[in-house]
């Protein structure tokens, strides 16, 4: 068994790209559902709105004029971001919260997964290829982000683990996580953060104190819509690509399992979340791959194929054991959960 | 019925303002802070609500009662849009509430309470009295993430908060999750954080419900402590010896009308009253409330 592959993919699993991506899924999931109260069951769709911005201004085939734009066709990078980190799911937000926020919490978590699937089929549709490139995604959006690199792409940084192109993405995402964090830290301890608070256990209390719970949702789920933007626009620079099956509804699901496992409701527990989940999955997939391999376990319980999808199973009894065990996630606090009980 | 030639003499000082109104449904007042119209709201086939006319003096403490499903609590969340009515005018001071949102009721100086309370229960006793402040700079989400812009302001609620917390005797329990606190010390709190928002007029649905003895009288004291400090009352309740001991006066519910109105006393003689209430057991010591809502 070879050890020191299993360590440093979990190390992979734990620092790389992929819980970078996931940290900023889970901060955003966390205020619509931690702070806020907001079913969402649909932060693809905000990941997919940031990496499709970003492409589809800069890498769209044709060039289409857009009421206020015009996407594609020598677009610069920056604009680029700015449609996908803000223009794109700061209309999503709009779209699916002016119906739904005034309905009970139910609502919106049925729209928000429907609309994360309606997105995903929309771009796939082969009528929309030279807006969205169809099932293959776009590429060539991402190289003026390579271009600002200072570390070579052949040769590898960090004790190995990177090649130079993810150890920039590695540098920029994790930049990216800590002022994320820092601004939702102060958000959530200011006035407007107590609202939330507020409205999460119960609307009417905030109205009947003069504010506009509607409004405050509204600014949550446009917030967390942003920061899980900001996520998939990094994703879509990170595998220079986007594409519609990299955000299928088990990319909600991993965002929520981050969210749990952290703690929700506490502003860095989604980071930890998601580095444990992407750590756990590395070295339950290196651990069984390397077991299998060594024969240390036999091939009638797990071939080498099956590795992929026995370790979801393991991260899924993790979560068992934790809703058993602590259910207020690694960061929660049980005399607060408790509280729901009276 | 609405109108009544009772002339509003003005006698503030020591008299009673209500002296010279008559004692019946709907009468008109000197000086009304609220005032609802011909108010009605249906659930289906059932006429919940079905209000001519009311009016509550300004500076008064004014009970609503009425045996259960009287729709109060309808009646009550139709006052401050909670709920909209199908029919009906209401105004406060003189503004009308028509198509105004919950939230800007409480900003125009009307808050009210709940029957079930609705101290929040993840948020410490401090939190929820902040939270009732109005006019916060750091509740705007732009201003939220500049802590300078609003630390100032923050300082002076917590401790106007601080000292509300003392007069309510809950001081010691500042840091504490709402959520520890018992049933009496919750009605407290939001009584306490309803005065956060700095209202003209107090709105208590069922103050007295699930308090225990020995915070009754404290919660009695405080409501007269508001009506000293020039604030307008008007609370729901069943608990006859309350309405008794601190109303000035009494609007009586049956069926979805004002059958009643009058000072206290005047009222359990009211055979309209009486009637309304025959078979039932209003003067029973604690009741759960009517589930009209």
């Amino acid at each position: 068994m070879d050890w020191g592959s299993i360590i440093e993919n979990t190390v992979r699993g734990l620092i790389g790209e992929q819980a970078i991506y996931f940290a900023l899924a889970a901060l955003g999931l966390n205020i619509h559902f931690g702070f806020t109260g907001l079913l969402n069951f649909g932060q693809a769709v905000f990941m997919a709105a940031g990496a499709y911005g970003l492409a589809m201004t800069v890498a769209s085939e044709e060039p289409h004029d857009l009421i206020l734009f015009t996407i594609g066709d020598g677009n610069g990078f920056w604009l680029g971001i700015f449609m996908g980190v803000i223009v794109f799911p700061v209309i999503l937000a709009l779209i699916l919260g002016i119906p739904t926020l005034r309905l009970r919490a139910d609502y919106l978590a049925m729209v928000t997964i429907a609309t994360a699937e309606i997105f995903r089929l929309v771009a796939r549709t082969p009528a929309l290829d030279d807006w969205t490139g169809s099932s293959d995604g776009l590429t060539g959006f991402a190289s003026t982000f390579y271009d600002w690199s200072p570390f070579e792409p052949r040769q590898r940084y960090f004790f190995n683990l990177f090649q130079g192109n993810q150890m920039w993405v590695f540098i920029i995402g994790w930049i990216t996580v800590a002022i994320v964090a820092f601004i939702l830290w102060l958000l959530i301890r200011s006035p407007w953060g107590r609202v939330l608070k507020a409205i999460r256990e119960d609307e009417d209390a905030a109205r009947s104190l003069g504010k506009n719970a509607y409004a405050y949702k509204m600014q949550a789920l446009i917030l967390g819509g942003v920061v899980g933007a900001i996520g998939g626009t990094l994703r879509a620079i990170g595998t220079q690509s986007a594409q519609p099956d990299n955000f299928i509804t088990d990319v909600t699901f991993f965002a929520w399992v981050a969210v749990i496992l952290g703690g929700a409701g506490k502003v860095f527990g989604p980071i930890i979340g998601s580095m444990l989940l992407w750590a756990t999955l590395a070295f339950a997939d290196t651990f069984l791959r390397e077991g299998v391999d060594a024969g240390w376990v036999p091939d009638w319980l797990i071939t080498g194929t099956q590795v992929g999808q026995v370790r979801f199973m393991l991260v899924g009894l993790g979560l068992v054991f934790l809703a058993w065990r602590r259910p207020q996630g690694i960061f929660g606090n049980k005399e607060e959960m408790a509280l729901d009980d009276r | 019925m609405t109108d009544n030639d009772t002339p509003p003499i003005a006698t503030q000082t020591d008299h009673n303002p209500l002296e010279n109104v008559a004692w019946e449904a709907g009468v008109s007042k000197p000086d009304p802070i609220l005032v609802a119209h011909d108010v009605t709201r249906s659930f289906g086939g059932l006429k919940a609500v079905d209000v001519d006319h009311v009016e509550i003096q300004r500076g008064l403490i004014t009970a609503l009662i009425g045996p259960n499903g009287a729709g109060k609590t309808t009646f009550f969340n139709l006052l401050t849009n909670f709920d909209n009515p199908d029919t009906g005018d209401r105004t406060f001071n003189g503004r009308s509430l028509n198509n105004t949102p919950a939230h800007r009721v409480a900003n125009f100086g009307m808050v009210r309470t709940f029957q079930l309370t609705k101290a929040l229960s993840k948020m410490t006793v401090m939190e929820n009295m902040k939270l009732g402040a109005t006019g916060q700079r750091g509740e705007s989400m732009l201003a939220a993430a500049l802590p300078f812009l609003w630390s100032r302001q923050d300082r002076a609620i917590e401790e106007r908060a601080a000292g509300l917390l003392q007069r309510f005797k809950m001081d010691h329990m500042t840091g504490e999750f709402a959520g520890t606190l018992s049933g009496g010390q919750r009605k407290l709190l939001e009584m306490a954080r309803a005065l956060m928002v700095q209202p003209e007029l107090v709105m208590l649905d069922e103050p007295m419900a699930g308090v225990n003895p020995a915070l009754k009288q404290s919660l009695l004291d405080h409501i007269k402590g508001l009506k000293a400090e020039g604030m307008t009352v008007l609370f729901v309740e069943h608990d006859m010896d309350m309405v008794q001991e601190i109303s000035d006066w009494v609007i009586v519910m049956a069926e979805g009308r004002i059958i009643a109105e009058g000072p206290p006393a005047s009222i359990s003689e009211n055979k309209a009253v009486v009637d309304a209430y025959l078979g039932s057991h209003h003067d029973a010591p604690l009741d759960l409330g009517d589930l009209d809502d």
